[in-house]
């Protein structure tokens, strides 16, 4: 990250969202939104006296999973790139009530700046990566699994902070209370995943986390842990040497689908805990298994904004919500829109060895444009006979990447509109909504498909192969 | 014993996702009817009544327009254009005496194989009960105004 | 007897606009009369069908033929006018593509007799119907059979040149008749045969003088139902106008009048179907994704195929209705 931030050829703008793309291939011209973060940048060292100073406390959702606190004015963490803090506008003292200031009073480098605006740059880019990652499930939309009722059961996110040693407890793992070491923990896999009412992908992420939760676990406390699975997922190169271990140590594996986490005790040996219900499909038996801490592996889901930003950039999603990439198998980090290409879980979920992958196979397909200095594009395009258009504009807003263009009268020409064959990629609704047929479009031109249709009828007209009853004469396509 | 009418069937298939779940249905060894004959276009969109004229024209019982689901076409949003055709299409042919389940919309994504071979059994199953349509067009059928020739070769006064 | 080359001009099922367009050529006629010797044209000269049969094949250099083949007896003198012509012209839209009379093919034969004889506004005590054959002590007489659909010319005879319009506009048939004067005297070439003449290459949108912006319609309305803006395409406004898919030549003088275009010159070029391209261009310019509000917004076209089929019907993909076959 710090070379990221420090490389000559990178502008790292944090921050900041993307509002327009204009333009193609080679010749994008994006506009970015630097949104106001109160600190003049050209100013700030980074002392981080700000934050210490500043007196608003907030429950950190982003970095911290709601575990821990930060700052109105804050860093995410101690070695953030860039280093500059942001002003949480919604939180500070002096934009809610008019009074504090405090980090302006001890900046010495005079970097506060309550006036500043959003500013809009605009950029030519020959080519646009999108890696705009995931939405973790929402365990709160399961409510029998108790996530925000019972206090003792955390998500995936939550329990990364627990373990980590930079987080709110310093990397023990400790109970809600913040301080009783759980004695069992549940680990339920599956959580939003592979479920016809929530989601019906697999997750691809979780099964390892869990493993590695479990794993953490047995190793910082000594519990006794339950994963509760329906197929073990681990299998790139020593995952399932990792699960192996991880049945070594101990880890108990139940393979059911969690029903219910309650608290509600039934039976001797349940006061006080957290009930886990399952079927342990194994043996055929239903199991209440009371633990002391839940941990749920919560899936993982397209960005809530995942279809404006992907019409913003001229790409679609598909219909779970993950971009689109050109070919599942051969074609995995470009798009149909040539120039803009995905990578990471942006295009579905995936780990991090896969996520890296495809970033710098993004890199590598842009490095390669950018040394060519040349495209070749896919000969399936639209084209316009200047000579038949009469300027009737009916194509003018058939088309989502705005390849036609409208060309007014002058005193050499007539008005008519025309495609960019650059834009253009080859859908073909011009051709078939222009009233005129001056719009022809290569590979798939009318002539072809009436061909294609006379052929598929040329020999058995129905079914029961009878005959021609259509003398055809196959036409010669005019000239 | 009367052979059993076997209609004639012809599908505009989307290149990325109705083609592609005929092509599932194909490689998941799910059985659909073979009277259903596919034309592959790049994007629903393409959708020209001229074709759906021809195909009625040259002997198809039934026409099947398929493409990606709306809100998740390739190009964004010319499935929206298909379906607009299709509904005053479908009216125009009634008109004709073409009854409306002989032109049918299906929307199927690529992963959607098995939808798309039970839908397209079902239609043709629908059709079968309907009937042959027979379309007449007296042995004529049009091409385009120009380049029909004459064998005029020269003018004499 | 003149040396001069023969001119013929014939009329099947029609209505005497295309003779009138001709005639409305105004000094025009001279030339033809100048230029030409008129051997065949029932609404101007006594000649009888003998008369042409009596002509040697090929005889006649230029004929004319409008009107759509309704009948035998249009069939049988189109076979007889093609055998004796050198160039044979699809004069107007009932010749080029079945035209007015083909949208009868919207229905069949016994209902058009039905609608003629046996409505309340026909004065008919007797209840008759035409009949083809008829006996007479003399014999038995007989009137043209009435074809179950309408054809166009080219759907009978091989023709030469096509010239479209309800009627042909009278300054394009002034410059047909121009060129074939010139052709005559060597000093211009015909066109290659099958072309369209006496027209243009692009839509009446070209010649329209309207403002046309990007088309989003919400709501198909008439010129009745409301005042359009005079400077702005009418299809724009809702208005139903086929400009877009109807060939140019006639300096779209219906949208100048603030009329919509109906049609009348054809399909564009290689467009072997006018109103499949208009249907497509119609639809596509709907502002709407929501089937219901869709199908709403289509009840402001109640008839579709006679909007969009009004003069090419006989000419068109389908040709004719299921039920124009139906006895």
């Amino acid at each position: 990250m710090v070379s990221v931030g420090n490389h000559p050829n990178i502008n790292l703008m944090a921050y900041s969202e993307v509002t327009k793309v204009d333009g193609y291939v080679g010749n994008f011209t994006v506009t970015v939104r630097k949104k106001a973060s109160y600190v003049d940048t050209e100013k700030c060292t980074g002392c981080g006296v700000c934050q210490d100073k500043c007196p608003k406390k907030v429950i950190d959702q982003a970095y911290e999973a709601g575990l821990g606190y930060r700052k109105a004015i804050y860093k995410s963490f101690a070695q953030a790139v860039p280093k500059y803090p942001v002003l949480d506008r919604e939180n500070c003292t002096f934009f809610q009530k008019g009074t504090c200031k405090a980090c302006e009073k001890f900046c010495e480098a005079n970097a506060i700046d309550f006036k500043q605006e959003d500013k809009y740059m605009t950029f030519q880019v020959g080519n646009i990566i999108l890696a705009t990652g995931f939405d973790p499930f929402d365990a709160r939309r399961i409510p029998q699994y108790g996530y925000g009722r019972l206090a003792n059961v955390f998500t995936s996110m939550e329990f990364e902070r627990l373990s980590s040693a930079g987080g709110p407890t310093g990397g023990k793992i400790v109970l809600r209370d913040g301080v009783t070491v759980p004695q069992s923990v549940g680990i339920v896999h599956c959580v939003g995943s592979r479920d016809k009412h929530y989601n019906n992908y697999c997750s691809s992420i979780c099964c390892m986390q869990s493993l590695k939760f479990a794993h953490l676990v047995k190793e910082k406390t000594g519990a006794t842990v339950y994963n509760f699975y329906m197929d073990i997922r681990a299998v790139f190169k020593d995952y399932d040497e990792f699960y192996q271990r991880v049945l070594e140590e101990g880890t108990l594996f139940v393979r059911g689908r969690v029903a219910e986490v309650t608290d509600a005790a039934r039976l001797p040996g349940e006061e006080g805990k957290l009930i886990i219900q399952a079927e342990d499909t194994l043996i055929g038996k239903q199991r209440r298994i009371p633990v002391d801490m839940v941990i749920l592996s919560a899936g993982l889901e397209p960005r809530r904004d995942a279809k404006e930003v992907g019409k913003l950039f001229g790409i679609s999603c598909s219909a779970a919500g993950w971009y689109i990439e050109r070919h599942p198998k051969l074609d995995p980090v470009a798009t149909m829109t040539d120039g803009v290409l995905i990578a990471g879980c942006a295009q579905g979920p995936k780990d991090i060895p896969a996520s890296v992958a495809q970033g710098a196979a993004a890199a590598a397909r842009v490095a390669g444009k950018i040394q060519q200095k040349e495209i070749a594009i896919e000969p399936i395009r639209a084209s316009i006979d200047k000579d038949r258009c009469s300027a009737c504009r009916i194509c003018n807003n058939q088309c989502p990447f705005k390849a036609i263009n409208y060309i007014e009268a002058t005193a050499e020409h007539r008005a008519y509109s025309e495609v960019n064959s650059a834009l253009c990629q080859g859908c073909g609704t011009c051709v078939a909504a222009c009233p005129s047929g001056a719009i022809s479009g290569t590979v798939f031109s009318s002539q072809q498909i009436l061909a294609q249709i006379g052929g598929l009828m040329l020999l058995n007209v129905d079914g029961n192969g009878h005959g021609a009853r259509v003398e055809e004469k196959l036409e010669m396509v005019p000239a | 014993m009367a052979e059993q009418f076997e209609p004639l069937v012809i599908g505009f298939t989307c290149n990325w996702c109705s083609y592609r779940a005929a092509d599932s249905a194909g490689s998941g060894r799910l059985k659909y009817p073979p009277n259903i004959r596919l034309i592959r276009l790049m994007c629903s969109g393409r959708i020209d009544t001229t074709f759906v004229l021809k195909a009625f024209a040259n002997g198809a019982d039934a026409v099947l327009i398929s493409g990606c689901h709306p809100g998740d076409c390739h190009y964004v949003e010319q499935n929206y254009k298909a379906q607009s055709r299709f509904l005053l299409m479908r009216r125009m042919l009634a008109q004709m005496g073409i009854e409306p389940q002989r032109l049918q919309l299906l929307w199927a994504s690529a992963a959607e194989g098995t939808i798309f071979a039970a839908e397209v059994t079902r239609m043709v199953e629908e059709i079968r009960a309907l009937g042959p349509l027979q379309w007449k067009t007296d042995g004529y059928v049009p091409s385009s105004v120009v380049g029909h020739p004459s064998g005029l070769q020269e003018v004499h006064a | 007897m003149s040396g001069k080359p023969k001119f013929a001009m014939y009329w099947a099922a029609a209505c005497g606009g295309c003779e009138i367009a001709v005639l409305n050529t105004n000094e025009k006629i001279l030339d033809v009369d100048a230029n030409f010797d008129v051997v065949f044209w029932p609404v101007a000269m006594d000649a009888k069908y003998k008369d042409v049969e009596a002509m040697e094949d090929k005889s006649i250099l230029l004929t004319l033929f409008n009107g759509a083949i309704r009948n035998d007896e249009n069939e049988h003198i189109a076979h007889l006018l093609r055998k004796k012509s050198q160039i044979l012209v699809a004069f107007g839209a009932c010749a080029t593509q079945g035209g007015i009379p083909g949208l009868a093919n919207l229905s069949n034969t016994k209902s058009m007799i039905d609608t003629a004889f046996h409505t309340i506004s026909t004065d008919n005590p007797d209840g008759i119907t035409p009949q083809t054959t008829y006996k007479m002590p003399e014999g038995d007489i007989t009137i043209p059979t009435i074809y179950p659909a309408v054809k166009s010319l080219n759907q009978v005879v091989p023709v030469d040149y096509f010239m479209p319009g309800c009627p042909p506009e009278s300054h394009q048939i002034a410059a047909v008749i121009d060129l074939v004067i010139q052709v005559l005297q060597g000093k211009a070439q015909l066109p290659l045969t099958g072309a369209v003449i006496g027209a243009g290459n692009s839509s009446v949108c070209e010649e329209c003088t309207r403002t046309r912006n990007e088309k989003k319609i919400k709501q198909f309305t008439r010129i009745q139902d409301f005042k359009p803006d005079p400077n702005l395409c009418l299809l724009e406004q809702g208005i139903l106008c086929c400009g877009s898919a109807t060939r140019s030549g006639c300096g779209a003088v219906c949208p100048k009048a603030a009329v919509p275009c109906v049609g009348c010159y054809g399909a564009t070029e290689d467009s072997p179907d006018q109103g499949a391209r208009l249907l497509n261009a119609v639809a596509s310019v709907i502002d709407s994704r929501d089937p219901a509000e869709i199908e709403k917004i289509l009840d402001g076209i109640p008839d579709p195929a006679g909007m969009f089929y009004r003069f090419g019907m006989a000419g068109s993909l389908l040709r004719a209705s299921k039920a124009a076959w139906k006895e």
